[in-house]
């Protein structure tokens, strides 16, 4: 289940007998699936300092590493909710491109410039909360497939985008809102410590508060759910409506780092944070979430792609890793839950 | 080969089965053999192992240790299928049908009739009907989606599917408990005729009564092992029976009612309600402290009318009011806000998170009252879980447990403690003891008989007879979405019910 199922005082429970101790045992608890994912992300650095040394492990480096996952990462939390709550969005990446070039138009800049470079960020965080909105609307009031609805919140988003920046990247020249994110904190870029924030924002809402609890029931057993009294449509609007204000936050990282807002932002971040989610141990079928498994599956998937640019590797040949780590993860995780099941 | 004649002659014979799940001896040492032409009775508390054993007999479990004898062999069957082929056919108590594919093709799943690779629809189709005509169900067509079956349908599906494999050993687990009265009759019917040709039966149930009248021997089960075998099923005294599964003696199984005060306010009114389809001109007023039962045969539009006060279906008339204030039509929230509680009829779809542990599924009804600000008091929703499966006898206890590996009986104490956890006014409940064994049945109902002396307003729908007037202040009897029967429950008696829930149908 949830980590907070591995924090419960054990003394409740009967210890496993005979063969199922040890390491199976261990490997299928909570604990176990994360140490099994710290495992793997080991590896990789290990991995790393071999073939490319000094120049994967150093500061810069993984701080480097650290920022790319913050942005992703955002989203993954945010989809972690969802997928748990039984859904799928896969239209994140491009509700990040319609919030960055929102947030950028050269209208909002100037408002920025007049008033303050927050009006940016609350521009970014309105249109990704709506989109989320409209979203949840359409899939719980207008009862259209997640699948559905949100595939086609990505072509019109994304096209959107598009008519709003007329195809062109759009700078910031903001003078605050760079040396806001810019900065760090104790040595810690801004970016990371959002990351940071909302990773543990997410795992108190999802492990410790009504909304997160009604998010496993909802995901479950929605029939069950409806019967014991949730409002089963209004909780799936909130899901998916929290998923587009991550989206929105970060598109505003997006632009921090890039400095610059434009349609073609969060390509393929649909992806990358479902595969990050799955891999983490979040069930695509919904009712069974972590979000330290997110976290951990974001930062699997960012090593990876650094440890490969850092040795020239393409792209390709990331995306076949990529592609096999699924693999592996949703294997394991099938007979993790074979084993717990049936 | 073997040691004694008896055990040469058994059609099964078990020794020894051992069967451990995590944390869980399920078998702990079962011994019994099962003659053929016999119906052998497996009786046992909840969580006694009685699905497991029969799972292990059947190839759905493999055993961690002992030995099956068939027909004097001792056999191993790995999965399903072999058993299948050996003639061991089962209708497990958690429904294993294929929603989405038709009656004849779940009837005949896994050993399809084909010629050469072709499958052959037309045999399967007739050969299906005929099956469930024996069963005395012409109204199931085999063309239907098997999802779309009521729950006793689905199990009439299951028990031509096991029928259609021709076995010499039938095994069924609690196959009367979604049945009504009328059902069971054709049921036994069709047990005395396969006895009849030397088939033997492996019958499990939680009705006395039931294997009083099927039965030929009985074997007790207790905590996973065998504490008395090849009992005759018809002699057997009725305490010894239940002090054998309990270790206890029990002597009343339903509690004292004191009468309803006439005064006392009226809580649930319902006037005139219908959905349009399945039951028209229900009017229903319950009192504060009244239980009142509503009896009739399954699919009479009980479940319907119950899911209709609650708001979880539209009404198409009538008002339903709780505490003189009328609720908006086709909101669970407004009835929640009001009060009410509907433990469902299947816990497994409608009632329970099957993956989650027994407290997040204990209080996810109640979770406003663990919450400050939204967030909750973790150890607080387990301490009042843990009082309510104590007081209800949930096994294996631990209320951090996934409810998944609970045996039926005890899931359905899950469900029930939901709502006996959540303070309603109005508690409606819907086969509120399906599957659940002797002892725990009159906890519940001491529990239910506690919450109406404390003023709530209750309903119970319940296909047992003598469990609505057993717990019951009042009955109302349903017949084809008509009220057709209102009073006192000491006024009126089985037979009476029965008449009332029978009349106009073919006999
Ligand atoms: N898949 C499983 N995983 C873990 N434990 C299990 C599993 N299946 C059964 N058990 C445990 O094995 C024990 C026996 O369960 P079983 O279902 O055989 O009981 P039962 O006698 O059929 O009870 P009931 O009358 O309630 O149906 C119970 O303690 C149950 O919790
Ligand atoms: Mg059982």
């Amino acid at each position: 289940m949830s980590e907070d199922t591995a924090a419960v005082p054990a003394q409740k429970q009967t210890p496993p007998v005979g063969k199922e101790s040890g390491i199976s045992a261990l490997l299928g608890s909570a604990a176990g699936r994360n140490t099994g994912l710290v495992v793997a992300l080991v590896l990789l650095c290990i991995g790393g300092v071999v073939t490319a040394g000094d120049r994967f492990a150093d500061v810069d480096n993984l701080l480097t590493i650290l920022r790319l996952a913050a942005v992703i990462g955002v989203v993954s939390i945010g989809m972690t909710f969802v997928i748990t709550g039984g859904g799928i969005d896969l239209s994140v990446g491009a509700i990040v491109a319609l919030s960055s070039v929102w947030a950028t138009t050269l209208a909002t800049q100037g408002i920025a410039n007049d008033s303050h470079w927050i009006v940016m960020v609350f521009t970014a965080l309105l249109v990704g909360g709506a989109c989320g909105l409209v979203n949840g609307a359409l899939i719980a009031y207008g009862r259209v497939v997640a699948f559905i609805a949100t595939l086609a919140s990505l072509a019109a988003a994304r096209g959107l985008a598009e008519i709003i920046s007329n195809r062109k990247t759009q700078i910031v020249n903001v003078p605050g809102f760079a040396a806001f994110f810019d900065a760090s904190v104790l040595g810690i870029p801004v970016l990371v410590v959002i990351f940071a924030l909302v990773a543990v924002g997410g795992w108190v809402l999802l492990n410790r508060t009504t909304f997160g609890r009604r998010t496993f029931a909802v995901g479950g057993n929605p029939e069950a759910a409806r019967l014991a009294g949730i409002d089963v449509r209004r909780h799936t609007v909130m899901l998916y409506s929290l998923l587009g204000l991550c989206c929105g936050l970060a598109a505003v990282m997006l632009i921090a780092r890039t400095t610059t807002g434009s349609a073609t932002h969060g390509g393929l971040y649909e992806l990358d944070a479902i595969a990050a989610v799955v891999i983490g141990g979040t069930l695509l079928s919904g009712g069974r979430g972590t979000i330290a498994g997110t976290v951990f599956g974001v930062l699997i998937f960012t090593t990876l792609s650094n440890v490969f640019t850092l040795n020239n590797l393409s792209i390709s040949a990331q995306a076949v890793a990529k592609g096999a780590i699924i693999v592996v993860a949703v294997l394991l995780q099938q007979r993790l839950a074979r084993r717990s099941g049936a | 080969m073997t040691s004694s004649p008896a055990r040469a002659n058994a059609l099964l014979s078990v020794q020894g089965l051992v069967k451990r799940f995590p944390g869980v001896t399920a078998l702990g040492g079962v011994d019994f053999d099962v003659r053929a032409g016999e119906v052998h009775c497996l009786l046992g508390q909840n969580g006694a192992g009685k699905s497991t054993l029969i799972k292990v007999l059947s190839g759905a479990h493999r055993p961690d240790e002992g030995e099956i004898r068939w027909r004097g062999e001792v056999v191993e069957f790995g999965n399903p299928t072999a058993a299948m082929r050996s003639g061991v056919a089962a209708i497990y108590q958690e429904l294993d049908l294929v929603a989405g594919l038709s009656v004849a093709d779940n009837v005949f799943l896994g050993h399809e009739l084909s010629t050469a690779g072709f499958s052959r629809r037309a045999e399967a189709r007739r050969r299906t009907r005929a099956l469930l005509d024996r069963l005395g169900h012409r109204d199931i067509s085999p063309d239907r989606d098997v999802g779309r079956l009521s729950v006793a349908h689905q199990q009439v599906v299951s028990m031509a599917r096991a029928l259609s494999l021709d076995g010499q050993l039938l095994i069924m687990d609690e196959p009367s408990a979604v049945l009504d009265p009328d059902e069971v009759r054709v049921l036994f019917g069709v047990i005395r005729e396969l006895t009849a040709q030397g088939v033997a039966v492996i019958y499990i149930s939680h009705r006395l009564a039931e294997i009083r009248e099927i039965g030929d021997r009985v074997t007790v089960l207790k905590d996973g092992r065998t504490v008395a075998t090849g009992l005759p099923a018809r002699e057997v005294k009725t305490s010894e029976l239940i002090s054998l599964m309990t270790g206890r003696v029990l002597d009343n199984v339903y509690p004292q009612r004191a009468p309803v005060d006439p005064a006392a306010p009226e809580v649930l009114v319902v006037r005139g309600l219908a959905d349009g389809d399945r039951f028209a001109g229900v009017d229903l007023t319950v009192r504060a402290g009244e239980v009142v039962g509503l009896a009739g045969l399954v699919g009479s539009g009980r479940s319907e009318i119950l899911e209709t006060v609650y708001g979880a279906r539209k009404a198409a008339e009538g008002t339903v009011e709780v505490d003189g204030r009328r609720l908006r039509r086709g909101s669970v929230g407004a009835a929640v806000r009001a009060g009410m509680g509907l433990c469902p009829e299947e816990r497994k779809s409608q009632g329970l998170l099957l993956d989650q542990a027994v407290y997040r599924n204990i209080t996810v009804s109640s979770m406003s009252s663990f919450a400050k600000f939204g967030f909750l008091d973790d150890r607080a929703e387990r301490a009042r879980s843990t009082k309510l499966t104590e007081a209800l006898d949930v096994r294996p206890a631990g209320v951090d447990r996934v409810v998944r590996g609970l045996s039926g009986g005890n899931q359905q104490k899950v469900v029930l403690a939901r709502w006996l956890l959540r303070e309603c006014r109005v508690l409606l409940l819907d086969e509120p003891t399906r599957g659940v064994d002797v002892g725990a049945r009159s906890e519940i109902y001491e529990l239910v008989r506690q919450l109406a002396d404390s003023g709530v307003a209750v309903v119970v729908v319940s296909s047992d007879v003598e469990e609505v007037l057993g717990l019951a202040d009042r009955v109302l009897v349903v017949r084809e979405g008509r009220v057709v029967h209102d009073g006192p429950a000491d006024e009126i008696d089985e037979s009476r019910v029965l008449d009332l829930v029978m009349e106009g149908q073919p006999a």
